[in-house]
């Protein structure tokens, strides 16, 4: 690459043609996350009781079920979004590409894992 | 990137600013955030997944926060409060953010004032909620 100011190496390139795109889906999970997590403060608040019956019975519900694997997707979407703006910020490198393979791996690991779990409760047999 | 020359100033950074509020619930969107991601996704998909397992893991996720009573023990608490609070902080401080988006808000005394109101909402709604929780 040639030297140069910084302008100067990447004028005539063209955009990334992809500038916006992180920007605006953070701020639209942002607003279903919002819907999505007042929905969940208000089911916490109207359970009679967080035991393993209730809990069950709770999520086996398709109006529990759907709305739980909505808010995992849009809720961990946005997090990955914004964990990637945390380590873009403060790491540089090969430790900044590390982190970022390692913070997807997580995130990815873990909505899987809250998917298919209520998925099971909602798919499976009355216990 | 290239290694800083230390011999030359670094830039005014944040010890040398007044602390406002807006400064204050600009760093505390980071840390609520990365927190309920870090924590607070843990402990979600630890619920989900010990609710699928069935009654014994369920037992087994119930008891850490827990008191035999049922009552919360005092790691229930603080992992409740403080995951309720970042959770009403980082609402109201996004709602504030996409407000600003649209280049709202950026007078001095309007922003600070704007600034001061999320971290109300985010006490007045934690205390709220726990208190609703606590009498029902």
């Amino acid at each position: 690459m040639r030297s140069g100011t910084a302008i100067g190496r990447v004028r005539g390139l063209g955009s990334a043609k992809s500038g916006t795109h992180h920007w605006l889906n953070q701020r639209l999970t942002a607003g279903s996350n919002f819907l999505l997590v007042v929905w969940l403060l208000i089911s916490i608040l109207r359970q009679p009781s967080f035991d393993y019956a209730s809990m069950h019975l709770w999520l086996s519900n398709p109006w529990a079920a759907i709305p739980m694997v909505l808010l995992v997707a849009s809720i961990f979407y946005h997090m990955r979004l914004g964990l990637q703006v945390v380590i873009e910020d403060y790491e540089q490198d090969q430790n900044r590409v590390a982190l970022l393979v390692v913070m997807n791996l997580f995130v990815f690991t873990i909505a899987a894992v809250a998917i298919f779990s209520i998925l099971k409760i909602a798919f499976g047999a009355a216990a | 990137m290239a290694a800083r020359n230390t011999a030359r100033p670094l830039s005014p950074h944040l010890q040398i600013w007044k602390w406002g509020p807006n400064m204050l619930v600009s760093i505390l969107h980071r840390a609520t955030g990365t927190g309920m991601a870090t924590v607070g996704a843990a402990l979600l998909v630890w619920f989900l997944a010990a609710v699928a397992a069935g009654p014994e893991s369920y037992a087994t996720f119930r008891d850490v926060f827990t008191l035999d009573s049922g009552r919360l023990n005092v790691v229930g608490y603080v992992i409740g409060i403080g995951l309720t609070a970042c959770l009403f902080q980082h609402m109201a401080n996004g709602i504030r953010h996409l407000f600003m988006d649209v280049g709202a808000g950026f007078e001095l005394k309007s922003n600070k004032r704007q600034a001061q109101a999320t971290i109300v909402f985010a006490v007045v709604m934690t205390v709220a909620f726990w208190l609703y929780l606590g009498i029902k």
